[in-house]
């Protein structure tokens, strides 16, 4: 079973629509007894930085969540903003976030149309079980206007270029997050969710 | 680097897509739900969806067909048509759009752009507007017009004057739709969507008047559009020939124009299965 995290900000049903779609059982949650419970975390995430903290501290979901990812080594996956809170502090409202991983979040350079909206390339930097059976570069939908730089490099997984090379793809232990909507990138982002399906959440 | 999307449009009444010219005319083309899987199928970048009916008939957005679509379509979702307040967004949005597009209302209330950036990112919400060759005058400067309500009520607002305005209030995207060359198959107006695609830093989008895959690179390289919205190419029963997304987009490749990559069956071939 995979729980979707459902926030007023999120974009949880498209998430379970692809998940659904894999025949993969999963599940829109809401409650920190039901995150308690999880064996396998999806954290979507469309809106601001600042908009979904705010959502995950309104519904005591902050704890939760950290118990069950850092302490319980369950598999999560951060797709979008939930990739970005996942580090300490966004450049977006200027607001502290999840700090689960060292680093920040900061806006795309003005040079650029921002948003950043569409298909860009994704490339791998090394072998993970999400990348399983994907080319070595994987073009995915993006929708966003900031991008995380993680502290400790070895943190990245995949990186894409937008006006600068930024992190596009972030694996830790158990923890995985995708910068660009997993859910919404056709067959290559659909793989990727079944990875994270199978993925028993080893560091690698 | 980003590449540049191809999108499928959709005018739909009562869940069937129709096509019209000039937002006139509507004919029968196919229910929304079967034609979006059959695009999504064929690698289309995105779909947008227009319930044009609900605006005139002053009722709420048709949700089954949202979430219908929305089901089997796992490429960027937009939906437009009788949007109305920052509650019937959250509504289209728990069906499972990604972007909402807000046009007529957007003029009658612009404070729904700032409402909805606000609730949901700028990246959500679409300023859609119908703009229309007026000439130049003190009161639209750059000679196009705004129109709403299906281009048959004129605003007095200049186009660029107003998309400044949208990108400021918080809209992510701006589509720029011709009435002059809605349905004529021939061409974008490249010099309205220049335009607009200087005077904001948000992705523009071309609409109305693609009729060949020449269409689309222009709008996409001399227009400065990010993105081409495309109907009647793909499925209109009016042209003689329609084209595959696969066809339009090795033709774009062929003029220069970035898109996404098509993918083969043995791309993912070795993908874990279940």
């Amino acid at each position: 079973m995979i729980d979707v995290i459902d926030y007023r900000a999120g974009n949880a049903p498209s998430v379970l629509y692809a998940l659904e779609h894999l025949g993969l059982s999963a599940r829109v949650v809401s409650k920190p007894e039901e995150v308690a419970a999880a064996t396998r975390i999806v954290l979507p995430g469309v809106g601001s930085a600042g908009a979904t903290m705010a959502s995950l501290e309104e519904l005591s979901l902050v704890d939760a969540l950290r118990a069950r990812v850092l302490d319980d080594h369950v598999p999560f996956l951060g797709i979008c903003i939930g990739l970005q809170v996942l580090f300490e502090h966004s450049e977006e409202g200027d607001v502290p976030t999840l700090g689960w991983l060292p680093g920040t979040v900061r806006r795309f350079p003005s040079t650029q149309r921002v948003p950043q909206i569409g298909w860009n390339g994704v490339r791998a930097r090394r072998p993970h079980p999400l990348w399983n059976g994907l080319p070595e570069t994987a073009h995915c939908y993006f929708v966003n206007s900031y991008y995380a730089v993680p502290a400790d490099d070895t943190d990245t997984l995949g990186v894409t270029e937008y006006g600068v090379e930024f992190t596009s793809m972030v694996a830790h232990d158990n923890i995985a997050a995708t910068q660009f909507h997993a859910e919404k990138s056709g067959r290559l982002g659909l793989t990727i969710l079944r990875n994270f399906a199978s993925w028993d959440g080893a560091p690698c | 680097m980003l590449t540049k999307r191809v999108v499928a449009c959709f005018d739909v009444i009562a869940g069937r897509v129709t096509k019209a010219q000039q937002f006139q005319d509507n004919i029968d083309v196919a229910p929304a739900a079967e034609l979006a899987q059959r695009l999504y199928a064929d690698q289309i970048d995105e779909i947008v969806f227009y319930d044009i009916t609900a605006s005139a008939e002053r009722r709420r957005i048709d949700l089954d067909t949202v979430r219908d679509v929305a089901r089997h379509v796992f490429v960027p979702f937009t939906v437009g048509g009788g949007i109305r307040s920052i509650d019937d967004m959250y509504d289209v949005l728990k069906a499972g759009a990604e972007k909402i597009s807000v046009d007529s209302m957007a003029v009658r209330d612009p404070d729904i752009i700032r409402q909805g950036a606000e609730a949901f990112g700028r990246q959500c919400i679409v300023l859609s507007t119908q703009v229309k060759h007026v000439g130049i005058t003190d009161a639209i400067p750059s000679g196009y017009e705004v129109f709403i309500d299906g281009a048959r009520r004129a605003t007095g607002l200049d186009a660029i004057e107003w998309v400044r305005r949208g990108e400021e209030l918080g809209a992510g995207e701006i589509c720029v739709n011709s009435i002059d060359r809605d349905g004529t198959h021939s061409g974008y107006d490249l010099d309205v969507t220049a335009a607009v695609a200087d005077a904001v830093n948000v992705p523009v989008i071309a609409s109305g008047g693609a009729g060949t895959v020449e269409h689309i690179a222009d709008g996409l390289s001399a227009g400065g559009a990010s993105a081409a919205i495309i109907s009647s190419i793909l499925y209109s029963p009016r042209l003689e020939r329609n084209l595959g997304v696969r066809e339009i987009k090795d033709g774009l490749v062929a003029r220069g124009v970035p898109v996404r990559p098509w993918i083969d069956d043995r791309d993912v071939a070795a993908a874990a299965r279940p």
